[in-house]
């Protein structure tokens, strides 16, 4: 009778002691779930999901107050890997966001720009080059197509215009073919 | 000694239709009053152009520099000026336009005079053929084009037991290495010498299908009259044999696992052209400039053509006498793995090996009309040379599940288009293949992008956090000294109030000293 809860205590005592140390050497800094729901997101840092970017988003998504289908840039198949990644049933896109979103940079036209910076100050991504009364351009590289900078605008000099399609970035169409039953 | 030959698994045997351009020799193409020369002629990053526009060149010059090492050169092919850099449409499936430098050609055809003829490649190391090869701008020309100086590096273990020549040319219709074979063997012998060299290879190997006894019979001549140790093994006709890895097998038993390069098999496998490229790169110091190109199908006169790079293809097809009405459709490369033409106003470039002309009656051998529904046959995975699952590869790039077709490899299918031959329900397997190999890197793209976003995005948020702490230390200064100004101004204020309180003080002593005075003066 002693002997076993000698026995127990002990065990108790030195699993504690291994699971206390671990807790310590292997604490795990920050929110894992946060990082992959954020890995899985397009980071074109638009807030079309009204979250103010896509890692606050994540945060939203991670502690089950967005749904998983308010990313439109990401399209469905964000929408079903974060699905996958959540494990919960995918959620249908809004009707608006249904067809795969055609990828676009800002344009900024030259000729109407006066400078001002309010542009610059929007870009999530740092991606537009300019100083105050000089003529602003848009880093085609570095832009996301999120749209913030076409509201504060006061000119309206900016446009989204469709990445150029290159040999290089262009793919296959998906097979178009009449299936038909044989006569 | 007699080799014994290997099998792969798979295959079909398809009709040929190989006679018809061999009839004759090697044509030269007239020179054309345009030459548009695309900076990408090869696998890797495109070339950069050297030359601006009114530059005056001559043949052989270089025009566009490799731009890193996976990179290949463009030299002129002819004298002229360069009258613009701009984007033309280029030989792609998609049909799209890249940069290109146009040269007006001015009939001289003078070379450039820095021709730098080696005469025997032994007395240069092996480094220093890579380096000449690599300026010369010679890429593999049996149609993917990756830059050749990298298939004669030598790999980790330094050893490269065989050393192939690919003169297989399994593909219907295609004649150009056969015509090339038979016309000049001693280029191709010469030039898989300097290859030898370049990698110490042990030995050396030609395989040919054994449906060009003449080609064979030439190199066979070429190798006695050089008097150098070449087997020439002429392996049995069916498609895909000019597979690199499928011809590996057959001539050496070797099985090159997926992603791994034949190199770490001690094999090396180059085309025949690609040999007589390098011999004309080192022996006679002209760099690649002109190919011979198959123009087949339905014209009067199927004939191969020796042609400058840059040349268009509708201009080499009027050479040709082919009449733009009975036209159906230009395939660009071989009916099972070239794609069809939108326009022939492109230039024909290091990689075009073959024009093939369809019309009304000639029907190509991959014609998907009408698809059916996959009966789950299995045919396709019968024919398919790499083992793979066509049908499963089908099914998951039809449902675009991109996880599931890298579960199956679809990176290690080769395009053949075996499995599309044998369907039964005609599905194009083959485009479901490419659409989702094209899917998936632009994916990766994507994902790339994204890092790219969220590290600047990341960026800017810390950039706005330290300007925000910066104002705020700012303003914390400058509240600090505006307090220390008010300061200094109290302990002004002090004094003043000191020196009143004294003065005070003073009138208070006085005061005390006569006091009627005052109080008189309040009386009255």
């Amino acid at each position: 009778m002693l002997t076993a809860i000698i026995i127990l205590t002990l065990l108790a005592t030195v699993f504690g002691l291994i699971l206390g140390y671990a807790a310590i050497r292997f604490k795990v800094e920050g929110d894992p779930i946060v990082d992959q729901i954020d890995n899985v997101l397009p980071q074109t840092q638009c807030g079309q999901c009204s979250y103010p970017g896509c890692r606050p988003y994540a945060e939203a998504i991670a502690s089950g107050e967005a749904n998983i289908n308010q990313c439109p840039p990401g399209g469905e198949a964000t929408m079903l890997a974060l699905a996958d990644l959540l494990g919960v049933d995918p959620q249908p896109l809004g009707t608006e966001h249904e067809a795969e979103p055609e990828a676009t940079v800002a344009f900024i036209i030259e000729d109407t720009c006066i400078g001002c910076t309010l542009c610059i100050q929007a870009c999530p991504v740092d991606a537009i080059l300019g100083a105050a009364k000089q003529m602003h351009t848009v880093i085609e590289s570095e832009c996301t197509g999120c749209e913030l900078c076409i509201p504060p605008c006061p000119v309206d000099c900016i446009v989204m215009q469709p990445v150029k399609q290159t040999a290089q970035n262009w793919k296959w169409p998906y097979p178009i073919h009449t299936l038909e039953a044989r006569k | 000694m007699i080799r014994q030959l290997f099998q792969y698994k798979g295959g079909v045997k398809l009709p040929e239709h190989k006679q018809q351009s061999t009839r004759l020799p090697i044509q030269k193409a007239a020179l054309p009053q345009r030459l548009t020369l695309p900076l990408q002629q090869h696998i890797g990053t495109p070339s950069t152009p050297i030359v601006e526009v009114g530059d005056s060149v001559l043949k052989g010059q270089m025009i566009a520099k490799a731009a890193s090492l996976i990179s290949a050169p463009v030299h002129a092919p002819t004298s002229g000026r360069v009258i613009e850099i701009g984007e033309y449409a280029i030989p792609h499936p998609s049909g799209l336009k890249a940069p290109c430098i146009v040269i007006e050609t001015d009939g001289n055809d003078a070379w450039c005079d820095h021709r730098k003829p080696v005469g025997d490649c032994h007395d240069y190391s092996p480094d220093q053929i890579r380096d000449y090869i690599r300026n010369a701008g010679v890429v593999g020309l049996g149609g993917a084009g990756f830059p050749s100086f990298l298939k004669l590096t030598l790999g980790n273990d330094r050893v490269v037991e065989t050393l192939i020549l690919n003169g297989a040319e399994c593909e219907p219709y295609i004649t150009c290495d056969d015509i090339l074979m038979r016309e000049r063997p001693l280029e191709i012998i010469k030039g898989l010498m300097i290859m030898k060299h370049a990698l110490v290879a042990k030995n050396c190997v030609i395989g040919i299908e054994d449906n060009k006894p003449e080609a064979a019979a030439a190199l066979r001549g070429a190798i006695k009259e050089l008097a150098v140790e070449v087997e020439v093994i002429e392996v049995p006709t069916r498609y895909p044999t000019g597979g690199e890895k499928q011809l590996i097998k057959i001539l050496t038993g070797k099985e090159i696992p997926p992603k791994a390069l034949p190199i770490e098999k001690r094999v090396v496998v180059h085309n025949v052209g690609t040999a007589a490229a390098v011999y004309r790169a080192i022996c006679l110091g002209e760099p690649l400039i002109s190919r011979i190109t198959t123009v087949t199908g339905a014209l009067k006169k199927p004939a191969n053509y020796e042609i400058p790079f840059g040349i268009s293809a509708a201009e080499l097809l009027a050479q040709a006498g082919v009449e733009e009405s009975s036209v159906e459709r230009i395939i660009h490369g071989g009916p099972m793995m070239g794609f069809s033409l939108n326009s022939v106003e492109i230039p024909l470039i290091k990689t075009s090996n073959c024009l093939l002309v369809t019309d009304k009656k000639t029907v190509p051998l991959l014609d998907k009309q009408q698809a059916h529904a996959c009966i789950r046959c299995g045919s396709c995975a019968d024919v398919c040379p790499i083992n793979l699952l066509p049908q499963q590869l089908y099914w998951h790039s039809r449902a675009k599940d991109f996880d599931k077709v890298q579960d199956y490899n679809l990176f290690d299918c080769i395009e053949c288009g075996c499995c599309d031959y044998v369907c039964p329900s005609q599905i194009p397997l083959v485009q479901y293949f490419r659409f989702a190999k094209t899917s998936i890197w632009q994916a990766e793209q994507e994902k790339k992008q994204a890092e790219l976003a969220k590290e600047r995005h990341q960026f800017r948020q810390l950039r706005i956090e330290r300007e925000k702490a910066e104002k705020k230390a700012r303003h914390k200064a400058k509240a600090a000294k505006v307090a220390a100004n008010n300061s200094e101004n109290s302990d002004k204020k002090q004094a003043i109030e000191d020196a009143m309180a004294r003065v005070k003080a003073k009138k208070q002593q006085a005061a005390e000293a006569s006091p009627e005075k005052p109080e008189s003066g309040g009386n009255t």
